[in-house]
C-alpha cells in the first residue's frame, strides 16, 4: 500500500437497496470503525472515484444511473458490491422488478455477503479493493510505459 | 421576466444516502417549483406474498427499511395478529416496545448526523454517529443484529432480554442521555447552527393538514398527531406526551426529533420498570389467516399503515405498507417553493426521507 501515490475515493451509491447496508457503509467511515484510517476519502463526485461500492439488487430504473456512474469513473477502478442484494439480489430475487445482483448491470469485483452486511465485513470489502486497485494502477502504468 | 431553468436533483447526490430525483424549476436562485419522480429503489415488495408465506412474510416485510426495520415487522405481526385474534403475551409487548423505542434512537440520532453533515458541520455529524453506536451496540447484543433484528414473530418475539441485558441497556442509556445534552446545546444554541436553520422550509399547520403530512414533521408544525397514544404494543401502559413544537420551521422539526431521542430514552425506562417476569413470549398460531385487518403505529418518521387482507390460505391475498416519507414528500415539494438552491439539500434531509420505504 505504501506506493500507492494518492488516496483512493470512494463513491456509494444506493442501487435499490433496502438501506440497511447503506447506514453500515455510512457508520463504516464514522469514528468508531473508520474506513478513513485507510486513507481513502468518501466523495460524491463519480469523476473523482476510484472504489465504487453499491448496495442492493438494482432495478430496472437503475440500471442506467448505475451504468452512468460506473462509466464515469476513470480507469483504473473496482467495484465492491456491499449486501447481499448486491451479490445476488438477496431476499428480492424473486421480485419482478430486480434484475438480480449488481453484476448484472456492471463488472463486480468484490462481494461483500451479509444482510446488512456488518462494517467489520465492508472494511474487508475495502481494503481487498485498496489492493486491487493498486494491482490494476501498477498494471496500466506498465501499459503506458510500454506504448510511451 | 426572469428565465426560468430546471436544475436536476439526485438520483446521485452527496447529501442523500438514497437516490430520489427532483426537477427543480429555479428563477435565478430561487425555485418556484419542485417536482419529485421516484421509484429508484422499487423493488415490488409487496408483490412477494404470492410467493412467501405469511410467516416468511415477516422477514421480508422487516427489509422494507434497514432503518426502521423492526418497527416495519412489528406493524405487520400486529396486523395478522389483529386477523387470528389473539393477545401476545405482555412480556412481549414490552420486548417490543423496548425494541421500538431503540430504533427510534438510532434513527433519530442518525437524522441528527446527517442534518449536520447536510449544513456542513461535520464534527457535529460524526458525534452524533459516535452516540448511535452506542445504541446498536444494544441492538445487537439484545437481537444479535445490528440494524435488521428479525426478532418478531406473528404471535410474539423470538428473543428475551434478560436481567443482565436490561442492566446493560438502562447503564447504556445514561450515558447517551449524558452525551446527548452536550450535543442538544450545540444543536439548540450554537450561532451557526441557528442561523441555518431559523425560519427555513416553514409549513404552516393548515398546510400540513392539507398535505397530509406526519410524524415529527406535523408535529415540529404544531399538529400533536402521535400514533403511539393508540397504545398498540406495551405504549397503553406507558405515561408520556407527544414533543410538539410551533415554530414550523427546520429549527423546529430538529428540536422534536432531538427532544423524542429523550423521551424514547424515558419510555425504555419506564417499559424496563413495568416489565412482567414471564416465561411465555409467543402465543401458538394454528392454521392460515382469514380476513383483513389494519393496523397503524408510529415510526420514527412518522405514522405507517398496514394493510393485510387473508383467505384462508398460507400466502396472503393482498398486503399494502402506507410509509411516512411517502406522505411528506407532498410537503417538501410544498416546502421548497420560493427556497434557495443553497437549501435544498438541507430541505431534502430535514423531512427524513426514508426513500426505500416510500418505495418498497
Amino acid at each position: 500500500m505504501a506506493n500507492i501515490t494518492r488516496s483512493p475515493w470512494l463513491l456509494h451509491y444506493d442501487g435499490s437497496s433496502c438501506n440497511g447496508c447503506d447506514i453500515e457503509v455510512l457508520a463504516c467511515l464514522t469514528p468508531v470503525y473508520d474506513a478513513e484510517r485507510f486513507g481513502i476519502v468518501n466523495t460524491g463526485d463519480p469523476m473523482q472515484a476510484d472504489i465504487f461500492l453499491i448496495t442492493g439488487g438494482v432495478n430496472e430504473q437503475n440500471i442506467p444511473v448505475v451504468k452512468q456512474l460506473y462509466e464515469q469513473m476513470p480507469e483504473p477502478k473496482v467495484v465492491v458490491a456491499v449486501g447481499v442484494c448486491a451479490c445476488t439480489g438477496g431476499v428480492f430475487k424473486d421480485c419482478y422488478n430486480i434484475i438480480g445482483g449488481a453484476d448484472q448491470a456492471i463488472p463486480v469485483d468484490i462481494y461483500v455477503p451479509g444482510c446488512a452486511a456488518r462494517p467489520q465485513a465492508i472494511i474487508d470489502g475495502i481494503v481487498k479493493a485498496i489492493g486491487l486497485f493498486q494491482e490494476r494502477l501498477e498494471n496500466s502504468e506498465k501499459e503506458s510505459d510500454k506504448v510511451g | 421576466m426572469v428565465k426560468r431553468s430546471v436544475i436536476p436533483f439526485g438520483p446521485q447526490h452527496p447529501v442523500l444516502p438514497e437516490p430520489i430525483h427532483l426537477d427543480l424549476v429555479v428563477e435565478d436562485e430561487r425555485i418556484v417549483e419542485a417536482i419529485p419522480s421516484i421509484g429508484f429503489v422499487h423493488r415490488g415488495l409487496e408483490s412477494l406474498i404470492e410467493k412467501r408465506d405469511f410467516n416468511q412474510m415477516t422477514y421480508v416485510v422487516e427489509r422494507t427499511c434497514g432503518i426502521c426495520s423492526f418497527q416495519h415487522g412489528m406493524g405487520y405481526c400486529e396486523t395478522v395478529e389483529k386477523i387470528f385474534d389473539v393477545e401476545i403475551p405482555r412480556r412481549a409487548k414490552f420486548l417490543r416496545t423496548i425494541w421500538a423505542e431503540m430504533s427510534r434512537m438510532h434513527s433519530h440520532l442518525l437524522w441528527a448526523g446527517l442534518l449536520a453533515d447536510a449544513f456542513g458541520y461535520e464534527n457535529l455529524f460524526y458525534q452524533c454517529w459516535r452516540i448511535r453506536e452506542k445504541v446498536l451496540d444494544l441492538q445487537e447484543m439484545t437481537s444479535g443484529g445490528r440494524v435488521i433484528f428479525s426478532v418478531n414473530k406473528v404471535g410474539g418475539v423470538i428473543k428475551d432480554m434478560d436481567a443482565d441485558m436490561l442492566k446493560a441497556i438502562l447503564e447504556t442509556i445514561k450515558d447517551v442521555e449524558k452525551e446527548l445534552k452536550v450535543i442538544k446545546k450545540t444543536f439548540f444554541d450554537d450561532y451557526s447552527v441557528k442561523s441555518r436553520l431559523k425560519g427555513v422550509g416553514i409549513l404552516t399547520p393548515e398546510q400540513i393538514n392539507a398535505l397530509g403530512a406526519v410524524g415529527p414533521m406535523a408535529r415540529a408544525s404544531g399538529v400533536e398527531n402521535d400514533m403511539r397514544r393508540l397504545g398498540y404494543a406495551a405504549y397503553s401502559e406507558i405515561d408520556f406526551e407527544p414533543v410538539v413544537s410551533n415554530d414550523c420551521d427546520c429549527y423546529a422539526r430538529c428540536y422534536v426529533r432531538i427532544m423524542e431521542i429523550f423521551q424514547s430514552i424515558d419510555i425504555i425506562r419506564q417499559a424496563i420498570a413495568k416489565i412482567p417476569d414471564e416465561s411465555d413470549l409467543s402465543v401458538p398460531i394454528k392454521g392460515n389467516p382469514n380476513g383483513e385487518a389494519f393496523v397503524r403505529l408510529e415510526q420514527p418518521r412518522g405514522e405507517a399503515f398496514y394493510y393485510v387482507k387473508a383467505n384462508g390460505k398460507p400466502n396472503l391475498q393482498r398486503m399494502r405498507v402506507r410509509t411516512p416519507t411517502f406522505a411528506n414528500v407532498l410537503a417538501l415539494c410544498e416546502m421548497l417553493k420560493n427556497t434557495e438552491v443553497a437549501d435544498v439539500g438541507l430541505l431534502v434531509v430535514t423531512i427524513d426521507p426514508c426513500i426505500s420505504c416510500t418505495e418498497r
